[in-house]
């Protein structure tokens, strides 16, 4: 479904991305992980049309991408949603969730996707009118994938969904990419939190400064020596 | 307290004026961070267009005002495209130099061509005056007053209400997850600067109206002080421009009132001044705080 291929990202002098290639097929939920500063944003910025590649290719549902405007990708169906979250602060709950279907113009499908949303996050439908500011940290996580799920994609890119969460509120979030998946939608998923996300995912990829150094099944990686004296604390 | 209520009546029309540009200051600040200088020579070319249509092509006075805000909001989307577009990640200080040769260009552009003159704003609508309680009023002052707070309400209506206006809203505290969802900042931009551009050219046919008077310079001090309006307001902040602006229109002509209008200037600076030492946001400024 996506195919990320020799991906090459710099900032200014800084080469971020070097050389990345990895592919998430149809239904899966693959996960990238690494270390703080590895680059995983940065490839997530860069499918989403906000980053331009130095060099390399993506290509999703077999078209090129990596010079499409972010609002074509999202039309495209691919959403992110963005690492800390940012929600709109002075819009309301239910006008993040209209943003999140900015693009979409078919009524029907509109009101489907509220219903989506409210099925899965049912705490968001009782604070539609109060400022999305005022939600707490977990809440504005769940807003945030609400306001992506708005677009329904059938690409989903989540950039560290449990950063900075009670642990309560990450199995929570956990389940619910799992039954997002299940019902239909394609998830790249990227973690600090690699036990968790590598329980979940179909297959993985290890990246460490701008480059993949493992790929496996999730089991695969949990049980990799390698992976788990470096990221799974021992 | 006759005399209060006749300037409160003056304060309010000329008030109003200054709120209908600080609103122009003010969302465009809040959507790219810039201050845009050109905002109050856009006014002018708003009252030069109500002058020549009502003059040239006998429009009535609505649609002389009409014209004006589509011609206006014309003139503000082609200078973001041509002038701030290409600066969008450049240091701000780059745009905000650009910003003045905008607004140079459009005073001294306009001098050329069709001189530094002042000229008589026709009289579109026939003044007249109602006396009440020993107030005069005129029907131009409730004009000016009726329609700018019809504007105001309609803006806001816009920004609170529509998709367009929610985009704006969210590009301005979010550019990046704007992005995000779909929605084309390039477009949420140049909206806005119709938007504000269009209440600048309202404003210029109702000032030519009320004034009798309009000149390419015209722009400068009304535009400063719309400018300050916004800041006091807390720019950024649309119900802060509407009250700044009126806040500022009601200061001045309390100065001319009790005798000073040599220092009707220096006091609204004195005011931003002592307002920005105890708000330094402003009166509406929000004072944001990263949630986690
Ligand atoms: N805006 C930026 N300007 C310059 N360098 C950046 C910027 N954002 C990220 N980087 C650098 O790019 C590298 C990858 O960052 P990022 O993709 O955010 O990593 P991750 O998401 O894996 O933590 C890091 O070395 C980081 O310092
Ligand atoms: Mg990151």
């Amino acid at each position: 479904m996506l195919n990320v291929k020799d991906l090459v990202v710099n900032y200014g002098a800084i080469q971020a991305v070097k050389k990345v290639s990895f592919n998430i097929q149809q239904g899966e939920i693959v996960t990238l992980i690494g270390a703080n500063g590895a680059g995983k944003s940065t490839i997530l910025h860069t499918i989403s049309g906000i980053m331009r590649p130095v060099s390399g290719e993506v290509t999703y549902l077999d078209h090129p991408i990596q010079k499409t405007a972010a609002p074509k990708i999202v039309q495209a169906g691919i959403s992110q949603v963005p690492e800390g979250r940012h929600i709109f602060p002075g819009l309301s709950v239910q006008e993040n969730l209209q943003m999140g279907a900015f693009l979409r113009k078919d009524r029907a499908h509109l009101s489907q996707a509220y219903e989506d949303v409210y099925q899965y996050f049912p705490v968001l439908k009782q604070r539609l009118n109060q400022d999305a500011a005022t939600l707490s940290g977990g809440e504005q996580q769940m807003l945030a994938m609400g306001r992506a799920l708005m677009a329904r994609p059938k690409l989903m890119l989540l950039d560290e969904p449990s950063m900075g969460l009670a642990p309560l509120f990450i199995n929570e979030i956990f389940e619910i990419i799992q039954a997002i998946n299940q019902a239909g939608t394609t998830v790249l998923l990227i973690e600090q939190n690699a036990k968790k996300a590598l329980s979940i995912a179909d297959r993985g990829y290890v990246l460490a400064a701008g480059e993949v150094k493992l790929h496996g099944t999730g089991q695969e990686l949990l049980t990799n020596s390698a992976v788990q004296k470096a990221y799974l604390g021992g | 307290m006759q005399t209060i209520g006749q300037q409160l009546i003056n304060g309010l029309s000329l008030g109003s004026i200054y709120a209908l540009l600080a609103l122009g200051y003010t969302m465009v600040y809040g959507i790219i961070k810039l201050i845009n200088f050109a905002h109050g020579d856009i006014y002018m070319l708003g009252a030069f267009w109500g002058y020549f249509v009502i003059n040239k092509l006998h429009f009535n006075f609505l649609f002389a005002m009409l014209s004006a805000m589509l011609f206006c909001a014309l003139v503000g989307v082609i200078i973001e495209y041509f002038a701030y577009r290409p600066l969008r990640k450049s240091p701000r200080i780059t745009a905000l130099i650009t910003a003045i040769g905008v607004s140079f260009l459009l005073e001294n552009g306009m001098t050329y061509f069709f001189t530094a003159n002042t000229r008589n704003f026709p009289q579109a609508i026939q003044t007249v005056t109602y006396h009440l309680g020993g107030i005069q009023i005129s029907n131009i002052q409730l004009l000016i007053l009726g329609t700018a707070c019809l504007l105001m309400l309609l803006l806001e209506l816009i920004i609170k209400r529509t998709k367009m206006g929610k985009a704006m809203r969210a590009v301005s505290v979010d550019p990046e997850a704007a992005q995000l969802v779909g929605i084309n900042i390039n477009h949420t931009i140049s909206f806005t600067f119709a938007l504000g551009s269009a209440m600048a050219g309202a404003a210029g046919v109702l000032i030519g109206l009320y004034y009798n008077s309009i000149d390419p310079l015209m722009g400068m001090t009304p535009g400063i002080k719309a400018f300050v309006a916004a800041v006091i307001g807390g720019i950024g902040s649309v119900p802060g421009a509407s009250l700044g602006g009126f806040l500022i229109g009601l200061l001045e002509t309390a100065v001319q009132a009790v005798g000073l209008s040599a220092y009707k200037d220096a006091v609204v600076y004195f005011v931003l001044i002592v307002i920005l030492l105890v708000l330094p946001a402003g009166i509406f400024g929000k004072k944001t705080k990263e949630k986690v």
